[in-house]
């Protein structure tokens, strides 16, 4: 049978198993309906629940604004899709191209997308995770949990890590008029994504939002009282919090131990595939037939080094399934690479921070526009002399010009003048990243070297 | 081709079809004839100019050599400081914002649904007030009264004031369409007065409402505490005269055109009666296929600027023909076909970054309600004149008046 006619009968009548049934699972498959894919679709999530979406649950289900079982993601079309929830995927065998779920079942597959994403790391100590108070924010069941929580208005509040997730759930805590104390390893929130200047503003906005900012400490340990409630708090720095909520927000882990042994290239830095979506196996040997795409997936990019990116970014979400989707049912010469430009967005203490390119490879950072004490900006990011990422805070819609700088490698400082120029605004400085050795909340964009088939990090919790 | 291509977008002889122009526009990626305005017509070109921050739309930052055929109708004879439509970031940012607080999200999300029942009670009053069916011009008796009485109740207007703020507008948009044949000495004068009325008029509404704040937006404003504090009574003047003028002849262009497309398209009409909630894809083509603001003139580069080989010095004219980039072949399939069920409509008929049209959720409510309205009340419509005449204004491009026809008018 010659390449077209197999892709043909793919196409009619091939089996197409999609495990994670969230965004990227779920734009991926309606991308397979939509190209006209008339075979069958396995949709296999852990979660009991169709595909919803996140960022509304550190947002709006916060608030009580929404409830988190209104966060169903809106369909584009309708998929005639048999759906595994509720049941996770536990294994892969590659030879014979079967999933293994957690009841026994085995589904087989012509063509395989891992959007398995990734999970919120949890408190290192299991015995205090345990106690009742203490949270993390990932799913729906997280987020309504933490709600009808926070509805009983606690005394106080501790989220413990300040990157993006952390800081939203403290702004709409504040926005309760909650007591919010906010534990940060680092100097800064937000400085693993955004350096520690951007993050110097960060700061400031907690604290003028009334956030009891604690940074440069660590939580050594969480203490319940009788009844196995969480009490307090133990910091580093000797002091202690009496509180009533702890929410643990200290980033992602990668939802990849059940490809252990599978011999695809899957580790806890993700699941390395080529620019066209398809998975490496262990030996650095690009699969036909399993294509990752999502928060699990690392991928190189070209216009940053071909270093292989992990982006927890819902637009690559989306984006990177629509390609991934579309190459599945593809000849190798239709095949279209995944170039999404980094871009996520984050709204806290009535700030809307967007951001596009790769900030954290930055060293250094100008402020073209605007005003870092205005709050009201946006932020160059500069990497080997040219510009390789922008934040905005509350100035948006300026940051498709910079995305085309950063498309078209343009030298940093940007050598023109700009509306809106400051005296600050003349002289780049140092962008202020912290060591990346040094675990922190995590960045939202990791670089993850090049190797595709990386599985040496250990991530040291430092509680 | 004996005529300058610019010298064709502005002759009144292509006012009712400057596309073929614009096609030819687009052959080259920056169109400048000697001592003119820079002139840009491809779609991408103008979203990446639309967001650059080297241009500025501040008249002040125009070098006194720039010429530009369109500038003097811009602000003439204006007391008032310059709006936020003709200012850069820190100033624009800072008015807009205070300006869209009373308007519209996070601190005002309802205002203009809010508006829904309202205005389709003036929809339906300017339709029931149609006099002879069997010749309606349709702007005079529907599309030009329609925005300024939202505009009045936007604003708070009190109703008996009405009929006098809208002699006001009538004069103040003639003079942005001048007449050939008229005496401009004659109409600057007039003009110049209505200003002075309209703005005197507001001026002490304004103080009323700093005493006497009501729910309206005029209210708000006059009486803001928000981190930015209060504008001066001169910045609110500027800001409700932009609103004005702004709203105005935009919406009435975007309604009128409106009703052209769809008698031109019968089927759509046809599909727009049986189904009002077409009128939401048919308002976006729309807005593509026949932008009521056809180019934007008013921006400046504060730095020589290179576009495809072509450098745009500092200080030049800067011109972006919107109307040309909507039907960019590079950017849409077919893009002369009228076609409410396309799918990818990312437009600039309400133009892109920080001066994307303020009032657009309201334009684009207003224009949807009207259509769907007139589609189901006029039996069997039809254009008496095609193409029918055209105002001067190459910018706020539109008819004139809409002569049509129909058999009846349902209840």
């Amino acid at each position: 049978m010659n390449g077209d006619a197999s892709l043909e009968q793919l196409r009619r009548e091939g089996r197409v198993v999609i495990v994670g049934a969230s965004l990227a699972g779920l734009r991926a498959a309606e991308t397979l309906r939509e190209k006209g894919f008339a075979g069958s679709l396995t949709m296999i999530g852990d979660e009991p629940y169709e595909p919803y979406d996140r960022p509304p649950l550190s947002k709006q289900v916060l608030l009580g604004m929404a409830g988190a079982d209104r966060t169903a993601l809106p369909r584009r079309r309708a998929l005639d899709a048999t759906w595994r929830l509720g049941v996770p995927a536990t294994g892969l065998d590659m030879a014979a191209g079967r999933v293994r779920l957690a009841d026994g079942d085995e589904v087989p597959y012509d063509r395989l997308l891992i959007a398995t994403g990734v999970r919120a790391r949890p408190w290192p100590h299991a015995a205090e995770a345990e106690l009742d108070g203490v949270f993390v924010l990932r799913t729906r069941d997280d987020g309504a949990a933490l709600a009808r929580r926070l509805a009983e208005r606690p005394k106080r509040v501790l989220v413990i890590g300040a990157g993006f997730t952390g800081s939203e759930i403290a702004s709409a805590c504040r926005e309760r008029g909650l007591a919010v104390t906010v534990a940060e390893r680092a100097a800064a929130p937000l400085v693993g994504a955004l350096g520690g200047v951007v993050g110097a503003v960060a700061a400031e906005l907690q604290r003028e939002h009334g956030v009891d900012l604690r940074c440069g400490v660590m939580v050594t340990a969480l203490e319940g009282d009788a009844t196995g409630r969480v009490r307090a708090a133990h910091l580093s720095d000797g002091s202690s919090v009496e509180t009533d909520v702890v929410i643990v927000s200290l980033g992602a882990t990668r939802n990849t131990e059940w490809l252990a042994g599978s011999g695809l290239g899957a580790g806890p830095r993700g699941i390395a595939c080529d620019a066209g979506c398809r998975a490496f196996d262990i030996r650095g040997i690009v699969t036909d037939d399993i294509y990752v795409a999502g928060d699990v997936a690392r991928s190189p990019h070209a216009l940053f080094g071909y270093q292989f990116l992990s982006l927890e970014h819902w637009g690559n979400a989306v984006s990177q399934a629509e390609t991934a989707a579309h190459n599945m049912l593809s000849a190798s010469s239709d095949r279209l690479p995944h170039l999404w430009m980094p871009a996520f967005w984050s709204s806290q203490f009535g700030v809307n921070i967007k951001s596009v390119g790769v900030p954290t490879l930055g060293t250094e950072i100008v402020v073209s526009q605007g005003s870092l004490a205005d709050r009201r900006f946006v932020g160059v990011y500069g990497y080997q002399g040219r510009v390789i990422g922008a934040v905005a805070f509350d100035h948006a819609r300026w940051l498709p010009f910079y995305q085309e700088l950063i498309e078209t490698t343009v030298p940093f400082p940007p050598p023109f003048p700009t509306v809106d120029r400051r005296p600050e605004g003349r002289r780049p400085v140092d962008a202020d990243f912290p060591d990346p050795s040094v675990p922190t909340h995590g960045p939202t964009v990791t670089l993850s070297g090049y190797s595709p088939a990386d599985r040496r990090m250990t991530f040291t919790p430092a509680h | 081709m004996t005529q300058s291509l610019l010298h064709q977008i502005l002759d009144y002889a292509n006012r009712a079809d400057p596309y073929p122009i614009y096609e030819e526009l687009r052959k080259t990626p920056v169109h400048h004839e000697e001592d003119g305005p820079y002139v840009v017509g491809t779609y991408y070109e103008i979203r990446s100019l639309l967001h650059d921050p080297r241009i500025s739309s501040d008249a002040r930052n125009l070098a006194s050599t720039a010429r530009d055929p369109l500038a003097e109708s811009a602000q003439e004879g204006s007391a008032l400081p310059p709006s936020f439509l003709r200012l850069d970031p820190p100033e624009h940012d800072r008015l807009r914002r205070m300006t869209n607080r009373p308007f519209g999200p996070p601190h005002s999300p309802h205002r203009v649904d809010g508006m829904r029942g309202e205005l389709r009670d003036i929809v339906a009053g300017l339709i029931d007030g149609i006099g002879d069916p069997g010749r309606i011009d349709l702007v005079e008796e529907f599309s030009y009264p329609f925005p300024v009485t939202v505009i009045c109740r936007l604003l708070g207007v009190p109703r008996e004031d009405e009929a006098r703020f809208h002699t006001w507008a009538d004069t103040i948009a003639a003079s942005l369409d001048p007449d050939p044949d008229a005496d401009p000495t004659e109409r600057g004068k007039e003009s110049h007065e209505a200003r002075m009325q309209l703005g005197m008029y507001l001026a002490g509404l304004i103080e009323e409402r700093r005493k006497k704040p009501g729910d309206d937006m005029l209210s708000e404003l006059a009486t803001a505490k928000g981190p930015d504090g209060a504008m001066t009574t001169m910045e609110l003047l500027s800001t409700a005269a932009l609103l004005l003028i702004a709203g105005h002849e935009t919406t009435v262009n975007l309604v009128t055109n409106g009703m052209l497309t769809l008698l031109r398209n019968p089927d759509v009409l046809q599909r727009l009666r049986a189904d009002p909630r077409l009128a939401v894809p048919v308002v976006e083509e729309l807005l593509r296929f026949e932008p009521p603001v056809q180019l934007v003139p008013q921006r400046t580069p504060l730095a020589d600027i290179e576009i495809h080989g072509v450098t745009i010095p500092k200080g030049a004219s800067l011109w972006l023909v919107l109307a040309s980039g909507n039907r960019d072949p590079q950017r849409f399939e077919n893009p002369d076909r009228f076609d409410p069920d396309r799918r990818d409509i990312q437009h600039l008929g309400l133009g892109s970054g920080i001066h994307s049209c303020f009032g657009a959720p309201l334009a684009r409510l207003e224009a949807q309600l009207a259509l769907a309205e007139l589609a189901r009340r006029l039996e069997n419509p039809r254009l008496l004149e095609d193409p029918p005449p055209y105002r001067q204004n190459a910018v706020l491009r539109g008819p004139r008046h809409l002569p049509i026809a129909c058999d009846g008018i349902r209840p």
